[in-house]
């Protein structure tokens, strides 16, 4: 072990924190704000289960109920999980992992920071002086034409925090390219990598076209340039594929690095090699790719014709097949494995399921017909609510479990984690699973009152609510405890394979003593389980 | 039990059936697929825990293309059947029989305006005979909504400055839900209506009761003139114009080589956007009347212009 | 192997670093092809919808100045990467001098390109402050004249920074800052602002060029 000081305590000067180009201090900074952005959109969420609770809106107003709903949206998507998987756990991992000491860019990783900042502190302010009320998705003309509400200051920063993810992605990108260490060929790197190269990609290219969209929405509401004005010639469908366009594809910058950690979690946990190695990294890069040609399938009563519906249904359903891929090859590492559940493993294992899920569910809006009668109900917000909740911040949660010996260098109390994580499992079925009932009766989504026949459902859900609302709160209690008690952790306490486990925990600023080398397959379990060392 | 937590709601058309059984193939996948994964997840979870010393765990897997390219096949096998089934279903719904009864249908923050072609009026209501095909033919005055009857099963997008239609066959008489769904504002949620079906007969009754300001055509044709539309679109007017006799349904020869067909939307579109679609053979002079007719009006002038035909005046 | 002043600590070699530098501008300007590419897009998809006000609209732009401002970003072009050419043999104040021409020729650029603004301002062409347009599809043709003001103003915001950069690099490469082995951040510079020149030759032919053939 090492005397050099941890990347932690080298320097204790806030300017050395918030001037910092140490990949690992960046991941903590946005560690720090996505969950504070998480918690805001909690509080919003909250709002909307206690509201639904009864039938009549006799808790807030519909415009504040309105308004509730697109912070949801807003603040969930663009601040918390579009960054969470890349810019905190993928920020600190990803130089380690390839035996590197910095990524590729630092002072672009610093700036892509401070522009998520910048961005979700205006729309803060948005929230603060009075809300949007536009839906997350700001459908044209009503964003453009006819809400009374902050739309500019809301899309301008989201416009921000697009530029920070875009450098995020090209750091992430140009990295995984340059910077591997001597040895580390494309097939050796452990799927994590591969599944936050295929998100770098998407962030890279359809972030910007978000961008441009907003920027017409803001400049038609600002200067009133008509660009969306049905009265000129505009047409309203055309937002909606320009912003179908990047939102579709951002669903997959939110899941895929779910799926890369999932893939390191149930191998470590099962002490196998991952099954099918190649086709698990390859089928990220077929869902990202696959996934920039599904984006009408939000817009199948839209009156887009009927030729492009046919399209983006059946290109909807050829881009489940990667995934499918994913989970089978998931399952078939368990086949003869050496099984722990640690709080990690059940973190993966939940995340298999409920995925499998949501994503099922997924092939109902896939299929035409069904979909003309689920698409704007509570089917598709269940559905949504299962990968993105069931799947995505599962795995973030798994990976942070994971991770967090590395990252803190202390252990976190392991039953409280377990606890923790069959308590979000229970919460979540019971918040959302009622949803896809909701939606199979006909309830529309974005409803502040609702017809009293719907009511017992509703009270399901949120009843769950409120038991995810407090399993939530516990790992923020038990962390926050193991940064100070927490035993301390060894620099490899799971026994994993990977590079990042052969440096302290916490490691040293400039991660590695001298530049690992790589000779061994990843994921390189032995029969008997014990890993070897990858630079042995 | 059904009516303290419902379950379920019954389908009154024949799409609506369809589309539910289509449902139930849609679960069963998605149920076998879950049952088999969950069966497995638990069974290697339990037998290769790691507490388990005694599990077989020599001669794992190896080659694994074999499983992989079994798996990845019949998931697209089954796929392509869900796909296939749904768009079927699709095409169906967006195939609009010809005969269907018109009924016009004007989305407003947060109303729906319905008018029969006899002119009759109503909001937040549509009533409907039973056993016959209604078209819908639907614009907003405003924002996006959309049109939501759960029970047909069918749901349609409303849009400012352009017609959009549906179609549903209602097949007893009964009151059904009607919902916006496409997020409108303030009170989106409150923007509910009644289909209402009724025997032919009753629908018949009903009809004759409403107050009117005459049909349908018959306040277009007024519309017509005033708004100085017979000034060239009538035989011998001084401006050359295409006559509008019996050209609702026909295929009409643009002045770019392609062919359109003059149904509600093209109707609409040489109104409201004339120089976006010119006949052959007729120069671009007609005025745009964006912005300076409504869309009560609108409807009104198109229903006239449909009843334009050669066989006389037919709704 | 000895490590210079200019490679940074997360590289092994200056040859992974200039390697780095080159796939990251790269991909940054796969992402501005994909944000002026969403615009045009836009364009397109219009200009199928009306065009005929398209191509009325059209007219109403002043193709001399813009011919004008092609001859000079493309001549701007040739000049940087002249520029490039000459640091890679080691002389440095030939390629400051290139540099420096070239932002010249981008401030003149956006110095007619404002003369330009000027005139559409008062011919009441702006939409959302002035726009008036007669005769046939009014509504169609404001659509255009947004489209050029957005997408010709964010082009002349990537100029502005793009003559930015041209100065400083040419400052550096005058205080021998580049070399044969090490000229990375201009060479960088100079694919930034072809792609800017690539992207004007894009717009002239969606603004200017409709209608008069």
């Amino acid at each position: 072990m090492s005397d050099a000081p941890s990347y932690l305590t080298a320097d204790n000067r806030l300017r050395s924190w918030f001037l910092t180009t140490d990949h690992k201090r960046v991941a903590i900074l946005y560690f720090a704000t996505i969950t504070l952005f998480f918690f805001v959109g909690g509080a919003a969420a909250t709002v909307i289960r206690l509201e639904l609770m009864t039938p009549q809106g006799d808790l807030v107003t519909s415009d504040v109920y309105n308004r509730m709903f697109t912070m949801h949206g807003v603040v969930m998507v663009w601040f918390f999980l579009i960054p969470s998987i890349p810019a905190t756990l993928g920020n600190f991992v990803v130089p380690l992992m390839i035996g590197a000491r910095d990524l590729a860019f630092p002072r672009l990783n610093l700036l892509s920071w401070y522009l998520f900042l910048i961005g979700g502190l205006t729309t803060l302010y948005a929230v603060f002086v009075g809300g949007i009320d536009t839906g997350w998705t700001f459908y044209t003309p009503f964003s453009t034409m006819y809400s009374n509400s902050h739309v500019v200051l809301a899309v301008t920063g989201v416009f921000i925090a697009g530029f920070s993810s875009i450098l995020t992605g090209l750091n992430f990108i140009v990295t995984i390219h340059r910077l591997r260490a001597p040895g580390l060929t494309w097939y050796r790197l452990p799927l994590f990598l591969w599944s936050l190269y295929a998100t770098a990609v998407i962030l890279v290219l359809a972030t910007p076209v978000l961008a441009m969209t907003l920027l017409l929405v803001a400049l038609d509401r600002f200067a009133g340039i008509g660009i969306f004005d049905p009265a000129k010639g505009g047409d309203p469908l055309l937002f909606q594929h320009l912003f179908w366009f990047y939102s579709h594809p951002a669903v997959y910058i939110m899941i895929l690095p779910g799926m890369g950690v999932v893939s390191e979690l149930i191998s470590c946990f099962s002490r196998k090699p991952i099954f099918g190695y190649k086709f698990v990294a390859w089928s990220a890069i077929a869902i990202a790719v696959a996934g920039f040609f599904v984006w009408g399938h939000h817009m199948f009563v839209s009156g887009q014709s009927v030729f492009a519906g046919l399209v983006f249904s059946f290109m909807s359903f050829i881009v489940a097949v990667p995934s499918a891929i994913k989970v089978f090859n998931w399952t078939a590492t368990l086949h003869k494995g050496w099984i722990r559940f640690d709080a990690p493993m059940l973190y993966a294992l939940a995340f298999i399921g409920l995925f499998t899920t949501g994503g099922l569910t997924g092939l109902f809006l896939a299929c035409l017909a069904y979909d003309v009668y689920v698409t704007d109900t509570y089917f598709v917000v269940a559905h949504f609510h299962y990968i993105m909740v069931g799947g995505m911040v599962t795995a973030y949660f798994g990976g942070l479990h994971y991770w967090w010996p590395k990252i803190t260098g202390r252990m976190y109390p392991e039953y409280w984690a377990r606890a923790a994580a069959i308590l979000i499992f229970f919460g979540f079925n019971m918040t959302f699973f009622p949803q896809f009932v909701l939606g199979v009766l006909g309830m529309p989504r974005r409803y502040h009152v609702y017809l009293p026949e719907f009511q017992v459902w509703h009270v399901m859900s949120s009843f769950g609510a409120s038991i995810l609302a407090v399993a939530y709160l516990l790992p923020l209690l038990y962390l926050g405890w193991s940064l100070f008690f927490g035993r301390r952790a060894p620099a490899n306490p799971w026994g994993a394979t990977g590079l990042e486990w052969q440096t302290p925990s916490p490691p040293p600023t400039y991660n590695f003593e001298t530049t690992p080398s790589v000779t061994r397959r990843p994921y390189d379990y032995s029969v008997s389980g014990q890993a070897h060392a990858q630079n042995a | 039990m059904g009516r303290w937590i419902p379950l379920w709601l019954p389908g009154e058309t024949s799409h609506a059936r369809a589309v539910d059984v289509l449902l139930v193939g849609l679960l069963i996948s998605t149920l076998l697929v879950l049952t088999l994964l969950f069966y497995l997840l638990l069974r290697f979870a339990i037998h290769y825990r790691a507490g388990n010393v005694a599990a077989n765990r020599d001669h794992r897997i190896r080659k694994s293309w074999y499983l992989e390219a079994t798996w990845t096949v019949a998931t697209m096998v089954a796929f392509l059947v869900l796909f296939v089934w749904g768009a079927r279903l699709y095409l169906n719904l967006y195939d609009v029989p010809k005969d269907a009864l018109p009924i016009y249908i004007v989305a407003k923050q947060w109303m729906w305006q319905a008018q029969h072609v006899g002119g009759q009026r109503e909001i937040n209501e549509v009533h409907v005979p039973v056993g016959r095909t209604v078209r819908l033919i639907m614009s907003s005055k405003d924002v996006i909504h959309s049109f939501f009857i759960p029970a047909f099963r069918v749901k349609h997008d409303v849009l400012p400055g352009r017609a959009e239609g549906i179609w549903f066959e209602p097949e007893r008489a009964g009151v059904f839900h009607l919902f916006c769904a496409e997020y409108c504002g303030t009170d989106h949620s409150r923007m509910m209506g009644r289909i209402v079906v009724m025997s032919q007969p009753a629908f018949e009754q009903w009809l004759a009761r409403q107050d009117t300001d005459g049909t349908l055509a018959a306040q277009g044709e007024k519309l017509f003139r005033q708004f100085g539309c017979s000034g060239c679109h009538t035989a011998g007017a001084a401006v050359r114009a295409p006559l509008l006799d019996g050209l609702y349904g026909k295929a009409v020869p643009l002045a770019d080589g392609t062919m359109e067909t003059a149904d509600e939307r093209y109707l609409r579109d040489s109104i409201l956007q004339p120089r976006s679609q010119i006949a052959a053979g007729y120069e671009p002079l007609m005025p745009s009347f964006a912005g300076r007719i409504s869309e009560g009006e609108l409807i009104a002038i198109v229903a006239y212009i449909k009843s334009l035909g050669a066989t006389g005046r037919q709704p | 192997m000895r490590r210079t002043p200019e490679l940074a600590p997360q590289f092994v070699d200056l040859d992974q670093q200039q390697d780095a530098a080159s796939l990251g501008m790269w991909t940054f300007l796969a992402t501005e092809v994909l944000f002026f590419g969403g615009l045009i897009t836009l364009y397109c998809a219009y200009r199928t919808m009306h065009p005929d006000a398209f191509a009325a609209a059209a007219r109403h732009t002043r193709i001399a100045i813009g011919a004008g401002n092609t001859a000079i970003m493309l001549t701007s072009s040739f000049l940087v990467a002249w520029a490039v050419w000459c640091l890679r043999l080691n002389q440095g104040r030939i390629a400051a001098l290139l540099f420096w021409c070239a932002a010249a020729l981008g401030v003149a650029f956006l110095g007619f390109k404002g003369v330009e603004y000027a005139i559409e301002y008062r011919e009441r062409l702006v939409p959302g402050f002035n726009f008036v347009a007669g005769g046939a599809g009014a509504g169609a043709q404001q659509l255009f004249f947004a489209f050029y003001f957005v997408a010709t103003g964010l082009h002349a915001i990537h100029v502005a920074i793009g003559v930015v950069v041209l100065i400083v690099v040419g400052w550096r490469s005058r205080a021998r800052a580049y070399s044969t082995r090490y000229h990375a951040p201009a060479t960088v510079a100079g694919l930034y602002w072809h792609f800017v020149d690539v992207v004007w030759v894009v717009l002239f032919a969606l603004i200017y060029l409709p209608g008069r053939s």
